[in-house]
């Protein structure tokens, strides 16, 4: 019970750092150590084919592209635009008061019961993929037709417009 | 988790939701905005996990390997619209980009 405690509290004092560091590089490694302490908030409610494919999907694959474009596009932290000290206080206070609302709403809601995992086995591989390949099947088959939309798109958006490229060829 | 309350998930996801929604104010360089998307994308992705072991209901979970696919796209298609911004302007500061700005 205390090993979730620590690891919430990880989870925000780095969850603060990604957001609050100047450097952006710093900014995505943080951001990094935050998604791998939520791969052990899921072992910890045992859903362990989330905590595999948190693993996987956000810090092999989302954060090493996040990383390449920043990389590629140089950026540090003399380059980077900073909003104005009223600007920042501003945006703070009103995050703030969307959580101060919702905790206050909490208070409405009845569920404080303890988390006891009734049937500790629905995060298996073995018990997911049955739902995902029957309940689910039809999303599933459409999520892999976004996935191709994206690929095409991304591939489209960053290719070089070939017009331009040949008007001014020492434009990266 | 045995033991922990539910209250304390909810607690805990709004705290790092409202970090995304802080960060994503708070920031000028687009890329920086996105991480804090996927923040809150990751935080709610956490309560989905946390309300399907409290109910026993696999359904959640599928949807947060659903929510995983859709995040995956939309990082490449934003990150793509990036670089091309990136080209054109030679710089990541939103305010660059306010011709759509009322």
């Amino acid at each position: 019970m205390m090993v979730f405690y620590f690891v919430a509290f990880l989870s925000i004092f780095f969850a603060l750092m990604t957001i609050f560091t100047k450097n952006p590089v710093h900014s995505v490694l943080y951001l990094v150590i935050t998604f791998f302490t939520f791969t052990v908030h899921y072992v910890l409610l045992n859903a362990q084919f989330l905590a595999v494919v948190n693993f996987i999907v956000y810090l092999g694959a989302i954060m090493v592209l996040f990383l390449f474009v920043l990389m590629l596009l140089n950026l540090n932290e003399e380059t980077e635009p900073m909003k104005s000290n009223l600007v920042k206080i501003m945006g703070t206070v009103a995050g703030l008061c969307f959580l101060t609302t919702i905790i206050g709403s909490l208070n409405l809601l009845e569920a404080s019961n303890p988390l006891i995992l009734k049937n500790p086995d629905i995060g298996l591989v073995h018990n997911l993929g049955k739902v995902l390949f029957d309940e689910f099947l039809l999303p599933f088959e459409i999520s892999s037709i976004l996935l191709l939309t994206a690929m095409v798109g991304a591939v489209l958006l960053a290719k070089k417009d070939p017009k331009k490229a040949q008007s001014e060829p020492e434009n990266v | 988790m045995q033991g922990v309350p539910l209250n304390h998930y909810i607690l805990f996801s709004t705290i790092i939701f409202s970090i995304g929604v802080i960060g994503v104010l708070i920031r000028r360089n687009a890329i920086i905005i996105m991480m804090s998307i996927e923040l809150m994308l990751n935080s709610v992705n956490l309560l989905l996990a946390a309300f399907s072991a409290y109910s026993g209901d696999p359904a959640g979970q599928v949807f947060v390997f659903f929510i995983m696919a859709l995040a995956a796209a939309e990082v490449a298609v934003g990150l793509a619209i990036i670089v091309m911004v990136y080209r054109n302007t030679r710089s990541l500061d939103i305010n660059t980009l306010n011709r759509l700005k009322w």
